[in-house]
């Protein structure tokens, strides 16, 4: 694997123009994940999980190239039409179309040329592959006091001869001052077997509100990675909700860091598995400065052979005093083969601070079913019924009245 | 009155050291060393090859380093692994042939050897540095069949028994610090009950650790046979000194069918001074087998001393219908620092195990609750529930949850709850209202915060660990 490493990143950086800065950073980042590979089992956010292996079993050897200057169709994905909505379509990592039609373009700004310093964190060794071969950074600033009147939704799509390949994508984006952002992530796959990694960076000012939905429903074979490293100022708010569903493998990361005071971050997920699937959801919530609140509600039904984990972690700095803090999960297992693995972690250095976690797991209640079905149901829809509402309590947690409609409509959920 | 007992225990009294010629073992770990040991307690040649065969593994293991105290490196190099009173070259035949510097030490520390002056029914093993010294009501067990005796005299006495079960439970091979103790474990208690015994008193052992740069290393295998049951205490104290001693002991429980195994630990280590100087690394490895059908482990722990506490007592339920249990207070203060937990791990049908896990962190002290639950996919119908409360006094501490829940079966039930907090002030107001100073409201709160861990105590010793969490936490207050 090494050999194409090399190879295919010598390619992306002969075949397009990247600025001297640009090539360095990528050449150290590239380094770096030469250095630690893909993650593994020794590392405590991949404990239950050996994504070199995954690869193997599902993709096979990769190849990392991806031509950014082939025109990729778009016309064929199919487009959410139930809401009105901004798009961005990605196809194979490349931004294939950016369109802001029902906002003031005054108001939003799309850099795609890689401008300011970048982030130079050293996060983890996927985010290093990203940073070594995604294409040109594309940032989107919000401006001061601008709400978007609809929300932007970014289709993540694959070509149909696109195999066995890492597809990489970056975008950054900042919430100037009382700004709000409604962002929707949907994957369509047109191919089976890829490795997609996505890095997502926000920077939320003063009183913005961040609502980042991510919809992973339709069935496809390929293996994915999403990173959103969020970073919020006073009184700013980010919603977080996954639906993580469809994709063979899905580990969704969100680290957030609360660092202006009355700040407050919420995830919420749900795992909805079938087959050989296996997804996880790490998050980490840094509490930096005082009277800063979390809340995280994560909620799993697990069918045949699939396997879900969440490892949620609190941290509570020494400053943060009155930080509030909460953490969920629940997880009902349907088959004798599905596994639930949790790893609720708090890390607390402050004392006045109220943090509590809960997880559950275990079968259906046989007492509800039993009391459903004495009132004429069948067994189908007595354990229908009751998986509906366990899962309506995370749905119930969107905040956007018209997304959460979407997302019920997705799921076959009804009130 | 209060104020001059707080006074008393304010400083570390069991911080003494008994001056007494002590015969030690050469400096260093290795092969040399261990023979001197084995030959030293005339061991039979099987355990002295069991032992090499540890230093062998010992030779390939790296120490563990994902624990959260991070500690500076021990030289194993620059320890006596084996050190006792000169007087035990020929061990003392009674009581009377004893060192009477020896009785006079645990005399001071509370706990006479002589059986008449005892008033409850306690039977006492005493492990002074490597070697016991005394074990008591001896005959009175006898007569029921139960052998309570040092490990050194079990392997002489009863080899058989000894053989079929040590490093069952914790292989040679389990870690570094269980490998090491495999290696060069001196001393330690043995108990066996036989069949539908219910053991008539409360088996106890007392370990100190006197000399200085040594390591403890002692080990102790209970064994509840079939429809038996035992309650064994353990209490722990050592001298005050300036550099850190290593305590890394191995125990291992075993219980057969229908038996029931229930340890306590009353762990008073010295913690070392205010500013973190000194005090005892106690890296102890305790692990239970719940063997036959229908048994049950549970243990109870009060762990206030040491400098680092970093154990995890784990029970492996194998057995279909076992119990598991494991109750927990563990109190940091000043700088010491604790990464303490348990392990359930469900492999028979309808097990089930319950963790009750209180933490209490004050000074610039750090805690780590750390446990894994582990359901396999065998163990149908099994349930685990798990709390685990966190205290935290002051912003100079930090109190840390770690849970890793793992269910592979869809008849299982699993819950887990944390909370962190601090004492609120409405509940500090409501006891000062009401005439209680400060410290005394703390005191007052905090055993409440404790009172489901200390209920499962013998009630003997209930009394003093509840005075043991109040003294811990003197001086965290205002």
């Amino acid at each position: 694997m090494e050999e194409q490493l090399k190879i295919d990143f010598e390619k992306n950086l002969k075949d397009f123009s990247y600025s001297d800065q640009e090539k360095k950073f990528k050449e150290t980042n590239f380094k770096e994940f030469l250095k630690q590979g893909f993650p593994n089992r020794k590392l405590e956010n991949w404990k239950f999980s050996d994504l070199n292996q995954i690869i193997q079993s599902n993709i096979g050897e990769l190849t990392f190239y991806n031509d950014y200057k082939k025109e990729n169709q778009i016309d064929k994905i199919e487009l959410i039409s139930e809401l009105e909505h901004n798009k961005i379509i990605i196809v194979d990592g490349k931004i294939e179309k950016i369109d802001f039609k029902f906002e003031d373009q005054d108001k939003i700004e799309v850099l795609v040329e890689q401008g300011e310093e970048n982030i130079r964190e050293n996060i983890n060794s996927l985010i290093n592959l990203n940073n070594a071969f995604s294409n040109k950074f594309c940032k989107i600033i919000i401006k001061k006091n601008y709400s978007l009147k609809k929300p932007l939704v970014i289709y993540h799509s694959t070509n149909k001869n696109t195999q066995f390949k890492n597809t990489n994508l970056r975008i950054d984006f900042k919430l100037n001052e009382n700004a709000c952002l409604r962002l929707i992530d949907i994957f369509k796959d047109n191919s089976e077997k890829n490795f997609l990694n996505i890095y997502y960076n926000f920077e939320i000012d003063k009183s913005s509100i961040l609502k980042n939905y991510k919809i992973d429903k339709s069935i496809n074979n390929n293996v994915k990675y999403s990173y959103n490293n969020v970073k919020q100022q006073v009184n700013s708010i980010s919603e977080t909700f996954i639906l993580s569903s469809g994709s063979k493998f899905f580990k969704n990361e969100i680290n957030c860091d609360l660092l202006g005071q009355h700040s407050s971050a919420f995830v919420n997920g749900i795992f909805d598995l079938d087959d050989e699937n296996h997804h996880e959801i790490k998050s980490n919530i840094n509490h930096l400065v005082e009277n800063t609140k979390s809340y995280q509600l994560v909620k799993s039904v697990l069918e045949k052979k699939s396997k879900a984990v969440y490892q949620g972690k609190i941290f509570v700095s020494s400053e943060a005093q009155k930080t509030d803090g909460y953490q969920l999960s629940n997880a009902i297992l349907l088959s004798e083969n599905s596994e639930f693995n949790a790893k609720p972690e708090l890390e607390i250095y402050a004392d006045d601070v109220k943090c509590s976690h809960g997880s559950s797991s275990g079968s259906l209640d046989e007492n509800s079913i039993f009391y459903l079905m004495s009132r004429g149901l069948n067994y189908k829809e007595a354990k229908k019924l009751l998986i509906n509402g366990f899962l309506l309590d995370v749905i119930e947690k969107i905040t956007d009245e018209e997304i959460k409609n979407l997302i019920k409509n997705l799921l076959g959920v009804k009130e | 009155m209060r104020d001059k007992q707080i006074e008393d225990l304010k400083d570390y009294k069991y911080g003494f050291s008994t001056d007494i010629e002590s015969f030690k073992a050469p400096k260093g770990l290795n092969e040399e060393v261990i023979k001197f040991i084995s030959n030293i307690k005339k061991e039979p040649k099987w355990l002295l090859d069991w032992r090499l065969k540890a230093f062998e593994r010992l030779k390939v293991l790296k120490e563990p380093d994902w624990q959260k105290p991070k500690y500076p490196k021990i030289d194993y190099q620059d320890l006596y692994y084996y050190s006792a009173p000169k007087s035990f070259k020929d061990k003392p035949k009674s009581l009377d042939e004893l060192d009477p510097k020896l009785l006079e030490t645990y005399q001071k520390l509370g706990i006479p050897l002589n059986e008449q002056k005892r008033l409850n029914g306690i039977a006492v093993d005493a492990v002074f540095d490597s070697v016991s010294v005394a074990t008591t009501f001896k005959e009175t067990l006898t007569k029921q069949g139960i052998i309570f005796c040092s490990i050194s005299e079990a392997v002489q006495k009863h080899p058989e028994l000894v053989k079929k079960y040590l490093g069952t439970v914790i292989p040679l091979t389990d870690h570094f610090f269980a490998t090491l103790n495999s290696a060069v474990f001196t001393d330690g208690s043995f108990v066996y009950i036989p069949p539908g015994v219910r053991c008539p008193m409360e088996l106890s052992t007392y370990f100190r650790i006197n000399a200085s740069d040594t390591g403890q290393f002692e080990r102790t295998l209970i064994i509840a046979d079939k429809g038996s049951y035992v309650s064994y205490l353990e209490g722990c104290t050592a001298p005050m000194r300036d550099e850190n001693q290593l305590h890394a002991a191995n125990v291992e429980l075993i219980a057969l069918d229908d038996a029931e195994i229930k340890y306590s630990t009353v762990q008073n280590w010295y913690p070392g001074d205010k500013d973190g100087k000194g005090g005892i690394y106690n890296f102890v490895t305790k692990r239970g087998l719940c063997k036959g059908k229908n048994s049950k482990i549970s243990w109870t722990q009060v762990e206030t001393g040491s400098a680092i506490t970093w154990k995890y007592p784990s029970c492996i339920l194998k057995g279909d219908n076992s119990i598991g249990e494991f109750y927990s207070i563990a109190i940091t203060n000043n700088h010491q620092k604790a990464d303490t937990g348990t392990k359930m791990i469900h492999l028979g049908k309808n097990t089930k195990s319950k963790i009750i896990s209180k933490g209490i962190s004050a000074g610039f002290s750090d805690m780590t609750y750390r446990g894994l639950v582990d359901i396999s996919p065998k163990a149908t119908n099994s349930n685990n529930f798990t709390q685990c409360d966190s205290l935290l006094m002051g912003n100079k501490c930090g109190a840390h949850t770690v849970p890793y829940i793992k269910n592979k079966n869809s008849d299982s039930n699993i819950a887990h709850e944390a909370t962190t907090s601090k004492i609120s002030e409405e509940q500090l107001h409501y006891c000062q209202q009401r005439g209680l100073n400060p410290e005394e409201a703390v005191g007052l709160i905090v055993n409440g915060f404790c009172k489901e861990v200390l209920q499962q105590l013998p009630m003997e010793f209930a009394v003093e660990a509840q005075k043991l969490v109040g003294i811990s936490l003197e001086g965290s207050v205002g």
